[in-house]
């Protein structure tokens, strides 16, 4: 599996600025910094679109332009909430308006496959189309519906990505569920702070897959993994142990983990155990500092990865401690609230 | 890599039936489930009819097992699941790989409605507990540990295709050699999100609807949830019970043309059935039956009918909307028709489009008005096309 192309609407401008001056937040909010949508979308289409409606197909036409690709096998997306603004909307209006004189817009763009079927309408592409919307494993469902279908040997291609925008009633909502630090002063102390509660994030990133090399790939994506609630930490390091394992690949092989941190002491502590035990002497990098935490934010981890491959450099904004390090080999192990949990492999082509 | 994906199972709930019994007497005796709304709290109460499940959120989680105070979609997925595995027979669940994917539109929105009312009032207020479930994996995730799977789960949301993609996808992992055993399909439950946002749209029939008449005027939405239980050819084999069918065909395609209009000559439908098709290696007149998407929409009947006189042109298999007796169940209906697909098959049944008076002047076949048993029914096609184009068709054979 090779990635031909990824590309990224995040917290941050771009991998080239995170190894120069990446974006630090203040407070506990991580909001994409959004690109200039003409350059990406069809003017005339982007005037009706909703903003994660925007980031969505923007990352995925910016995915296609960098892979010269013109029309993709298939379009598969994984996303927890949906398109959230478009549901406040109508809901609130419904509401409100005592379920009279509601106009459709909001609800027709409400549904969760609106991404993914206006990336379709704006490539007129009539091939699979799928959206997944399970939680923290949104964007690995998806991700498993693409490798397997190129398995089928049917397309050649599909476009895959990961979406969750955090709206201002998301976000005080999210906080009422006490998901967010109260005491953060800005995001690169993330993980010095040892309490509870995470910041929240947001982003769009989509993926080229490939079942053949296309000379000037990203990396290869080896192998994936996704399970849900692992009964102990020695389950947890089976997964770890039958990926690496099923790709003849040895844990020292592994120039690089990233792990999921996300400050929030009691979701931490997995990967500090791992640190301790399969990751010990293998160089950690982190990225929630740079993202913040959403059900998606894998999707993120993924990007990084695949461009820290391609480029061989680590941005020092992601090491947890100082390497010299050209990755060949990534694992990414990442949990979304200890229920969803997901490996992948990577490596340089 | 590529072995038979066998069909071992069934569980359905809907407007005109709590289980598999239920809904078989309903459609042998024409009965339609829609009718005034009795759960549902909206101000169309009078106004517009729809296909209730009969019965009350207390009495579905005795049913399910479950907590009354979760979300409609949730118990309704639960006792159709329930079903599916029971029917299925499978003995030592647990040393197979099992899996639960299951499809829906709307996830715990009934609930996010009362919370979002305090919430608007102000946004201290409204009970967390109301929105603990809001989103559509919360619903799956419950149902699987109700059913105690846990190997894989996930939830496909593509609005009216998609639980026909739960079940494509099931059946890949199968093949793939991934999962041993899935039980797949979908649930949704009627809300006034869905009901108001349809109504906007000026597609929802203030009378009981009408698919594929020349003087339809709309749909009427449904709940419901309905679940096949998919097994590898290994799990096949150990069966108590002789599975019925294979999932023989399947094909996605997207309409590109609207985000809530199909095309005018229905691509999307076209390619998704013509797809399925190639994949089972069957031709057109190999069809014994067609479960219609059929909607009862002006634009959904006549794209999907244009797309079938284009590929089953000089043969035109009996078919028929079962969306006439269960209404749109959204995210459930591919469920719930694959569920309708096995029993066919099972039985030699063809259902009835109920209500039928003026064949569409378009279209040079008309549905089956009767209900027929002791047909022989080797191969059915399950249509479901849904908002954002995206378009899947099923085909179901016969062992």
């Amino acid at each position: 599996m090779y990635i031909q192309a990824a590309a990224g609407i995040s917290p941050q401008p771009s991998f080239e600025r995170l190894l120069t001056a990446p974006a630090v937040y203040t407070g506990n909010r991580l909001s994409c910094v959004e690109p200039d949508y003409n350059q990406l979308i069809d003017p005339k289409m982007i005037r009706r679109m909703s903003r994660i409606i925007k980031m969505g197909v923007a990352a995925a036409m910016d995915c296609l332009k960098t892979a010269s690709v013109d029309m993709p096998g298939a379009i598969v997306t994984g996303t927890a909430y949906g398109c959230l603004a478009d549901t406040e909307t109508f809901l609130g209006k419904m509401i409100e308006n005592d379920e009279e004189l509601l106009t459709p817009t909001a609800f027709i763009q409400s549904t969760h496959n609106t991404v993914g079927a206006q990336i379709a309408l704006l490539l007129k592409c009539h091939n699979y189309n799928n959206t997944f919307v399970h939680r923290g494993a949104s964007f690995e469902s998806a991700l498993l519906d693409a490798i397997t279908l190129l398995g089928e040997q049917q397309v050649s291609t599909v476009l895959v990505g990961g979406i969750d925008e955090l709206t201002a009633t998301g976000y005080t909502l999210l906080s009422r569920f006490g998901l967010y630090k109260q005491d953060v002063t800005d995001s690169t102390s993330l993980y010095n702070r040892h309490t509870r509660g995470t910041i929240a994030g947001e982003g769009a990133a989509f993926f080229l897959l490939a079942d053949q090399p296309a000379g000037n790939d990203y990396a290869q994506l080896n192998g994936i993994s996704a399970f849900y609630k692992p009964g102990s930490l020695a389950e947890i390091e089976k997964h770890i142990r039958d990926l690496l394992s099923a790709h003849a690949v040895d844990i020292d092989d592994i120039d690089m983990v990233i792990t999921g941190d996300n400050g929030n002491i009691k979701e931490d502590r997995v990967y500090e155990q791992l640190r301790s035990s399969v990751f010990r002497n293998t160089p950690n990098a982190r990225f929630k500092h740079l993202c913040g935490e959403y059900p998606t934010a894998a999707s993120f981890a993924l990007w990084l990865a695949a461009n820290m491959i391609k480029e061989q450099l680590v941005p020092s904004c992601v090491r947890a401690a100082p390497a010299d390090v050209k990755p060949r080999r990534i694992l990414i192990y990442n949990h979304y609230q200890y229920t969803y949990h997901a490996l992948y492999l990577l490596s340089v082509c | 890599m590529r072995s038979p994906v066998f069909i071992a199972g069934a569980g359905i709930i809907s407007a005109i039936g709590n289980d598999i019994a239920g809904n078989l007497a309903a459609l042998e005796s024409e009965a339609a489930g829609m009718g005034e709304m009795q759960f549902l709290r909206s101000v169309h109460r009078h106004k517009l009819p729809v296909a209730e499940v009969k019965m009350n959120n207390a009495a579905l989680a005795e049913r399910a097992g479950m907590s009354a105070d979760i979300g409609r979609a949730a118990l309704l997925s639960a006792v159709a699941a329930k079903e599916a595995l029971r029917n299925a027979a499978i003995d030592n669940l647990s040393t197979w790989r099992t899996g639960f994917i299951s499809a829906n539109t709307i996830g715990g929105m009934d609930k996010t409605e009362d919370f979002f009312k305090d919430f608007l009032h102000h946004p201290h207020q409204g009970r967390l507990r109301n929105l603990v479930h809001h989103e559509c994996g919360a619903v799956t995730e419950l149902v699987a540990d109700q059913l105690g799977i846990k190997n894989y789960i996930s939830t496909i949301s593509t609005a009216c295709s998609s639980s026909a993609n739960a079940i494509f996808f099931a059946a890949r992992l199968i093949r793939q050699g991934m999962l041993d055993i899935v039980v797949a399909g979908g649930t949704d439950a009627l809300t006034r999100f869905t009901l108001n946002g349809f109504n906007t749209l000026m597609i929802v029939d203030q009378q009981f609807c009408q698919p594929f008449d020349e003087n339809r005027r709309g749909l009427n939405l449904g709940e419901g949830a309905g679940y096949i239980v998919l097994v590898s050819e290994k799990v096949a084999r150990t069966l108590l019970h002789q599975p019925v069918c294979t999932l023989s065909g399947y094909c996605n395609a997207n309409d590109a043309y609207h985000q809530t209009a199909s095309s005018p000559d229905g691509t999307g439908s076209y390619l998704a059935m013509k797809g399925a098709l190639e994949q089972s290696g069957l031709r057109p007149g190999d069809i014994d039956y067609i479960n219609l998407h059929g909607t009862g929409t002006n634009n959904n009947d006549i794209a999907e009918g244009t797309a079938i006189k284009m590929l089953f042109e000089g043969y035109y298999p009996p078919m028929s909307s079962t969306k006439s007796f269960t209404g749109h169940t959204l995210g459930a209906s591919g469920g719930i028709e694959a569920v309708f697909a096995m029993l066919s098959i099972q039985h030699g049944l063809i259902y009835p489009n109920l209500r039928l008076e003026t064949p569409m002047k378009e279209l040079p076949f008309m549905p089956e008005k009767q209900f027929r048993k002791g047909v022989p029914v080797r191969h059915v096609l399950s249509n479901s096309f849904g908002f954002g184009g995206n378009c899947s068709s099923l085909i179901f054979s016969k062992i």
